[in-house]
């Protein structure tokens, strides 16, 4: 049957570029964005929750996703490529304790799910996954980690990350504002996760999804008020930085 | 495969003629991959080795004269220093003894012990192929495999073999991250955790002299001594275990081969021991 498939999608160009899969890294960058924050003892993944119709369910769209009780993963670009990953995942994580009777680490669960994008870029007739991964957690020894895949099948191990929509815009804030110091504090860890949504959503805790989780802790999505809460607490430290800036004249 | 061209012969197609195959990430290997068809077997179609293998080599008026090798006493134990492993060295075929000198500790790697019982040529294959993929494991996931690991993979190997004649008792022993660790592993796809056991035919005469003198704070010489004393007592009464008694030691470091002691020694001294016991 794969003999009618002899022309895969996905070839080289002539000045070496796989075109297909840089098409789906431009699907990538009109999903919605999504942010990964590590700290020493918590990891933060918020989404940017994009406005739903008057009459559709509210909860019923989910952008962060458990793969096992250590681990989670958030993405940006086609959703419904992203339930395959996500189903391919879970069954990995649960089928690596059975077989290793141990739980996945982070790097080993990213690697399948890396591996597995790239065989979509080499293979008859199937064009690559459109969607990039965040994916956090903590390993059997405590580490947290946070990964990103994009969907040529690569991944790397970050600080602090952001994918989807205004990506550039956001890590550039990131990169501004992640010190050593704010990874020991984990509400510091929350406000830079929530202060990368903020550049490129509307504020409001109904605009955004956030999940967090601590070591030994499972995964814990927080309730809008508590974001409500965060956000008033950022708003007012901007508020103070303006004063002072303004008394300095 | 040189012979396969010389003869003519082709294969059609490669899926249809032979039976279960481990499959690889590229699919079932194909005849001409001899490194992947070294780590499985194929078998001919038509043929159902599980219902034609007892019948052929176990009733009585079947035509196959071979007789397996199942003789053997086999030994480990887990106690504050570590795990003992003391195994004898006698091979039998029937009631002949082929080999007083046969190595029935595996070394899988530097901190990974497999012992023999059962098919010698099943457990050492069979353990080889698990240190292959032990190997792998590591080159891939940047560590060591665990013990639980490790003997879950040659669990999970010869569990597809089930039923086909496959003939082994292994124990599989070695210190990870989780400390020292002792796993049995046999051809019926058996997987036990334990901190005592005794493979083989004199495993019941080794089961007594453990049973009565282990304690988990024995001393290192203590235990050197209990591990040979059981095989021991164990190749004095079953015919089918004898030769010299192999000790090993799984420390925290990886294993390291106590000793190699004849047991018409042990036997000996043993006597003397008694002796001087008596005269007080």
């Amino acid at each position: 049957m794969s003999n009618r498939y002899d022309s895969a999608i996905t070839v080289f160009s002539p000045d070496g570029h796989l075109f297909q899969v840089e098409y789906a890294q431009e699907a990538v960058k009109k999903g919605s964005t999504a942010v990964g924050v590590r700290g020493k003892n918590i990891v933060v993944l918020g989404v940017e929750k994009k406005a739903v119709a008057k009459l559709q369910e509210d909860r019923t769209v989910r952008k962060i996703a458990l793969l096992d009780d250590h681990v989670a993963l958030a993405f940006a670009g086609l959703t419904a490529d992203a339930r395959i990953l996500i189903n391919r995942a879970r069954i990995e994580c649960q089928s690596h304790r059975l077989s290793v009777e141990d739980p996945v680490t982070v790097e080993y669960i990213t690697q399948y799910v890396a591996k597995l994008k790239q065989r979509y870029t080499q293979s008859n007739g199937m064009r690559p996954f459109g969607l990039s991964a965040l994916i956090m957690g903590f390993d059997n020894d405590g580490t947290p980690r946070l990964y990103q895949t994009d969907p040529s099948g690569t991944y790397h191990e970050w600080k602090a990350n952001t994918i989807g929509r205004s990506a550039k815009t956001v890590r550039e804030f990131l990169e501004k504002h992640y010190t050593e110091e704010l990874q020991a504090n984990d509400d510091e860890c929350i406000k830079l996760t929530l202060k990368g949504l903020l550049e490129v959503v509307q504020s409001g805790a109904k605009n955004m999804e956030v999940a967090v989780m601590r070591r030994d802790k499972p995964l814990q999505m927080m309730e809008s008020d508590e974001i409500e809460k965060y956000i008033t607490e950022i708003e007012k430290e901007r508020e103070e930085e303006a004063e002072k800036k303004k008394q300095k004249k | 495969m040189a012979l396969a061209d010389v003869c003519g012969f082709k294969l059609g197609n490669e899926h249809s003629y032979f039976g279960p195959c481990a499959e690889g990430e590229m699919g079932m290997p194909t005849l001409k991959d001899a490194l992947r068809m070294s780590e499985s077997f194929t078998f001919p179609c038509g043929v159902n080795l599980q219902r034609d293998i007892n019948t052929a080599f176990t009733s009585d008026d079947s035509k196959v004269k071979i007789q397996f090798d199942h003789g053997t006493t086999t030994l480990a134990f887990k106690f504050q220093h570590g795990v003992i492993v003391a195994v004898d060295s006698r091979a039998t075929a029937g009631p002949s003894i082929e080999s007083q000198t046969v190595k029935k500790v595996i070394e899988i790697n530097p901190y990974l012990l497999g012992t023999m019982a059962g098919g010698a040529a099943d457990c050492m294959y069979w353990e080889r192929v698990l240190a292959s993929q032990c190997r792998v494991y590591e080159l891939r996931n940047k560590e060591r495999i665990s013990v639980a690991a490790a003997s879950k993979l040659l669990a999970n190997i010869v569990y597809d073999y089930k039923g086909m004649g496959l003939s082994m008792g292994t124990m599989i022993v070695g210190w990870d991250k989780k400390g020292p660790a002792l796993y049995y592993v046999d051809s019926d796809g058996e997987r036990l955790v334990g901190h005592m056991f005794s493979v083989g035919s004199g495993s019941v005469y080794a089961y007594g002299v453990l049973d009565s003198d282990y304690r988990w704070d024995l001393t290192q010489e203590e235990a050197y001594d209990l591990g040979r004393r059981a095989i021991y007592h164990a190749t004095h009464r079953d015919a089918y275990s004898g030769g010299v008694v192999n000790l090993y030691h799984m420390k925290e470091t990886g294993w390291e081969k106590i000793s190699q002691t004849d047991t018409a020694e042990l036997h000996y001294q043993y006597k003397a021991e008694k002796e001087k016991k008596g005269k007080k």
